[in-house]
């Protein structure tokens, strides 16, 4: 007989012993009603029960002890290795048992089996044993075997196939618990096949008279519909006639079936409306009744079957006057009388509130429950705040002001040690910035980067620069919070940082002369950060001159001399944390100052040299083309390294001349990721000039003859292509395509709109712009884009700009694909786009067969 | 050429289209025991997930779990999911839900299953969960199923485990009797 382990066995490992050191604080006590208690707290309170109890029937199930037993033996397994030779042994006689005919210990060997496959061994021989058992006459075998079907079939599976017949047999067998097997194992791995042959089976046990098979039964088609969306209709009736049952477990199961239906079809969503009244009545019942112990939680009558009935009626009353109106008075009447003592009231409570913000409610509700969110913000209990947080978030685009006026206590939360209260704080303190508060919320913010998780601290950035190029009070203010952000977290920004950075910094020329400096002093103090002394580096190349001479009025006079600025410029160079596109700005930084400086010219000569032999081929072959500009044309240095002009946005496709296509077309897309700032546009005229000047020296230079160029040592840093390296010269700049063609749009569908933008940069290579927006009142989340194309075409996605759409257009999400077509095959490409949209899954593909603008 | 990159893209389209299968909605995902030491003692999955995925969930959910401070929220945010735990004495319940669904209520659920688990054993511990984990595994049966609860009433679950076991009792001392 079964053995209860009052003395447990004699070896134990030290995890047990550790288990068993806990009987005494393991064992729970439970009050009821009492729900918001930690375990932890309960059990040394309880500690003095050390016995095992063990229930009638479990001595009773085990006619043999084997089960027991090899738990035994396996916990009493000292080392990983002796585990699993009891498990090899254990297995193979549980093989051998399954080999041979019905002795009667059938469930005991599968239930060996399923403890086995718990801790991670294979056990997949038991899948047949489990059909065998399923349509074995024997309720005991047959629990086992169903439960075994749940945990080793799954419905990819071959031997799930074979269960649907069994399945079929138990669905109408006369006893409920069998039939109540086979519909659990239904609702839990029933695949689309099956679905479809046994939907019929479970609309007629909706119709049952037995409740406990009707509410199995009405989950059941919950599966159903999940799995073969058009089955749907086959359930409808029948579940709006579940709505007048009495018992809540039913009830339960009809008002999921509902919320099903309705969310996957508009018409089933339009005929469901008619039945808020009865929605409203059962919830009344609900609120009003007195005290019914079957559902009582904790002085809440049945909070389970209230949050699913007012979730229901959030999706009825969503763009419904005549719904929303229906359930007003029921809301308020919720909103004003749930206990918010307990985990369950406030449960019921924001389950209401979410209700209220969706549908179409009257101002009164809307406030009442905009001050519940506030209420639950100022509670003691972590859970309770972070739900707060997550529903502002959600009415943050409409009722703004109501939200700005918790801004304080949403602030505090960025300080709490809990990562997931950060993150939601985090959320909703960077939706709060506006032109208003943002010295103070940057201050704020700023203070959270320097402390907050590494997990967070992208995010933290991103947001940072996203509220400051929105609401920045003065450029100078833009550029300092910038630096802060760079040099505290430096290492998790995004890589358009830097050329956004420069870009911002070219156009504030009032500016030049502070942000050198501050950028040399920070410079001096930590060199590890990468994208800070990238754009240190930059600005020391091209405003070298400024800082030399030291005459800024804003900060303290620091004498910086010659020496100094090359000093520092080497110990990037040198430095060990330089990742190699910092030693590329810093060496053309270096570069650049052999005009701006006076004095000390041989020793940047020097150090080019140097770097004529650095193992880094980028490096090098950059510090050779700077050596050939010394040598053989110094009498163009001072042109070629003239400070970059200030760049203007958006002039890029109307000011290009023909020649400057010409010339960045063929630019080739590994020139991008160079150790020079890519800036994204540049004034063409430049590049006119630059063309112009080498076709006067005395190696006519065409674009196209490129190889020629690199090899005769011409001023040019990359084999690719001239256009593209005399671009890089002059500081840098991201090898542009030929005039853009003009955005398409490729999908419009449930307010989401995908539009394509094609840039062409090689013959077989072009960059494809993904954009979305959306025009729905509701946010969008989880946006995700997947693209698939022929074999023979190579795709690389970037990382998208974001996963979220807020609504009416409010933001956009874009995403670059690069697409390289070497065998130049009839280029198509498909793309699956999935989002979740008021709570639910949406998903759509849509092929792109032709590409404008190649 | 173009022929071929038909027929391929209607391949990638039959794969997506398998794909699929894995984006259903379920308000539960899955359920997880698993004592301190990381040991899981039951599992519980309300979608399809192939073996070495639920590995990796499995292992994900055990560290990050484990790895929180005390006296922090139950709730954790894991990819598009959110995870709901909650520790009784050396056992951690560990429920992922989608993240739209109510996460107080979720903390309910699992609250209400340990009431069961320590109704039906008596003052139930973890050793009690490792030897009749079947047990377990039935009575969460009776009260969640494909990822929804069942039945919102203790005392009716209670009932309707104690009669299947009378039920299973019956008919083992049925067969245990001497056929003659």
């Amino acid at each position: 007989m079964f053995h209860p382990p009052v003395g447990a066995p004699a070896v134990e490992r030290a995890e047990d012993m550790n288990s068993r050191d806990q009987i005494a604080e393991v064992c729970w006590c439970f009050q009821p009603t009492d729900c918001c208690r930690v375990g932890g707290r309960l059990n040394r309170s309880s500690s003095l029960i050390l016995f095992w109890r063990v229930p009638l029937h479990c001595t009773a199930m085990s006619p043999s002890i084997p089960l027991q037993e090899m738990i035994r033996a396996i916990r009493s397994a000292r080392t990983q290795c002796e585990e699993r030779g009891v498990i090899q042994r254990e297995c193979a006689a549980i093989r051998a048992q399954f080999r041979q005919a019905d002795n009667g210990a059938r469930s005991h060997n599968l239930a060996k089996l399923l403890y086995v496959h718990m801790l991670g061994y294979p056990a997949h021989f038991g899948q047949m044993e489990c059909v065998r058992m399923i349509a074995s006459p024997r309720y005991s075998e047959k629990r086992v075997g169903y439960l075994g079907a749940m945990m080793l079939l799954d419905e990819k599976q071959d031997a799930s196939l074979l269960i649907t017949n069994s399945i079929k047999n138990d669905l109408s067998h006369s006893n409920q618990y069998v039939q109540s097997l086979a519909l659990c194992t239904l609702a839990c791995m029933g695949s689309a096949e099956m679905c479809r042959d046994l939907a019929p089976e479970i609309d007629r046990l909706l119709r049952a008279s037995n409740s406990y098979i009707k509410k199995k039964a009405a989950l059941c088609a919950v599966h159903i519909v999940r799995k073969v969306h058009e089955l749907g209709e086959l359930f409808a009736p029948a579940a709006r006639s579940l709505l007048t049952e009495k018992n809540h477990g039913v009830l339960h199961g009809a008002v999921v079936l509902i919320t099903e239906l309705c969310e996957r079809n508009p018409e089933a969503l339009e005929r469901f409306r008619k039945t808020v009244p009865d929605l409203v009545q059962i919830m009344k019942g609900l609120v009003i009744s007195g005290y019914s112990p079957e559902h009582d939680v904790a002085g809440i009558s049945d909070p389970f079957l209230q949050v699913r009935i007012l979730r229901l009626l959030r999706i009825l009353g969503r763009h419904s006057e005549t719904a929303s109106d229906a359930m007003n008075d029921l809301l308020a009447q919720v909103a004003t009388n749930t206990d918010s003592t307990k985990t369950v009231g406030n449960a019921v409570l924001y389950e209401t509130v979410l209700t209220v913000l969706d549908i179409k409610s009257e101002s009164g509700l809307r406030v009442l429950a905009v001050n519940i969110l506030g209420r639950f913000l100022l509670n003691n209990d972590r859970n309770i705040r972070y739900i707060a947080m997550m529903s502002l978030q959600k009415i943050v685009g409409t009722d703004h002001n109501a939200v700005q006026r918790h801004r304080g206590t949403i602030v505090d939360c960025l300080k709490d040690h809990d990562a997931s209260v950060k993150r939601r704080a985090l959320e909703l303190s960077l939706a709060l910035v506006s032109a208003s508060n943002i010295r103070s919320m940057m201050k704020e913010l700023l203070l959270f980067l320097s402390s907050c998780p590494p997990e967070l601290r992208a995010q933290t950035a991103s947001g940072i620069f996203n509220a400051a190029e929105r609401y920045a009070p003065s450029q100078r203010w833009h550029i300092d919070t910038i630096l802060h952000v760079l040099t505290t977290a430096g290492g998790d920004v995004r890589d358009e940082t830097v050329p956004n950075l420069i870009q911002l910094i070219t156009n504030t020329s009032e500016l030049h002369c502070y942000t050198v400096h501050k950028l040399y002093r920070a410079l001096l103090t930590d060199i590890s950060q990468q994208p800070l002394v990238q754009v240190a580096c930059w600005c020391i190349g091209e405003y070298g001159d400024l800082l030399l001479k030291g005459e800024c009025q804003e900060t303290e006079p620091a004498q910086v001399t010659e020496d100094d600025v090359l000093d520092s410029l080497e110990t990037v160079l040198q430095s060990h944390m330089s990742a190699p596109a910092t030693r590329g700005f810093a060496l053309t930084a270096t570069m650049k100052l052999s005009t701006r400086i006076t004095d000390n010219v041989d020793r940047i000569r020097s150090i080019v040299s140097i770097y004529g032999s650095c193992i880094d081929v980028e490096l090098q072959q950059r510090a050779v083309e700077y050596n050939a500009l010394f040598k053989k044309y110094d009498h163009m240095r001072a042109a070629v390294l003239e400070r970059m002009p200030v760049i203007e946005k958006n002039s890029l496709g109307q000011t290009n001349g023909e020649s400057a296509v010409e010339a960045i077309k063929a630019v080739q897309p590994a020139t991008v990721k160079q150790g020079e700032p890519p800036l994204p546009l540049q004034p063409a005229n430049q590049v006119c000039d630059l063309l112009d000047l080498l076709g006067g020296s005395e190696e006519p230079l065409q674009p196209s003859s490129v190889q020629s160029g690199t090899a005769s040592g011409l001023p040019i840093n990359n084999s690719s292509t001239a256009g593209g390296d005399l671009l890089d010269l002059l500081g840098g700049f991201e090898p542009t395509p030929a005039a853009p063609a003009p955005a398409v749009t490729v999908y419009e569908k449930d307010g989401v709109n995908l539009t394509l933008l094609c840039e062409k940069h090689s013959d077989s290579g072009l960059t494809v712009t993904l954009t979305a927006s959306n025009s729905n009142d509701s946010d969008i989340s989880s946006f995700t884009l997947q693209a698939a194309v022929p074999k023979s075409v190579q795709l690389h996605m970037k990382a998208p700009s974001g996963d979220f759409l807020p609504a009416r257009g409010a933001a956009k999400v874009t995403q670059m694909v690069v697409l390289n077509n070497p065998n130049k095959v009839n280029l198509k490409m498909r793309v699956r786009i999935s989002y979740t949209s008021q709570g639910s899954a949406c998903q759509d593909t849509v092929q792109i067969d032709s590409f404008p603008g190649l | 050429m173009q022929k071929k990159s038909k027929t391929l893209l209607l391949l990638i389209h039959q794969l997506l289209c398998i794909y699929q299968f894995n984006y259903h909605l379920r308000k539960m995902r899955f359920l997880l025991l698993f004592s301190r030491q990381g040991k899981l003692r039951l599992q519980k999955w309300f979608t399809p997930i192939s073996e070495r995925e639920k590995k990796k969930i499995i292992r994900d959910m055990t560290n990050m779990v484990l790895a929180r401070q005390p006296r922090s929220s139950n709730f954790l945010d894991w990819k598009d999911l959110k995870i709901i735990y909650k520790r009784y004495a050396s056992l951690y319940f560990c429920l992922a839900i989608e993240s739209q669904e109510n996460e107080l209520l979720a903390l309910e659920v699992i609250h209400r299953y340990v009431e069961l688990l320590d109704k039906y054993f008596g003052n139930v511990c973890e050793l009690d969960i490792i030897f009749n984990f079947e047990k377990a595994y039935f009575i969460l049966d009776e009260f969640l199923m494909g990822g929804e609860i069942q039945e919102t009433s203790k005392q009716i679950v209670n009932r309707c485990i104690e009669s299947s076991d009378m039920l299973q009792e019956t008919m083992e001392e049925y067969m245990s009797k001497p056929a003659f």
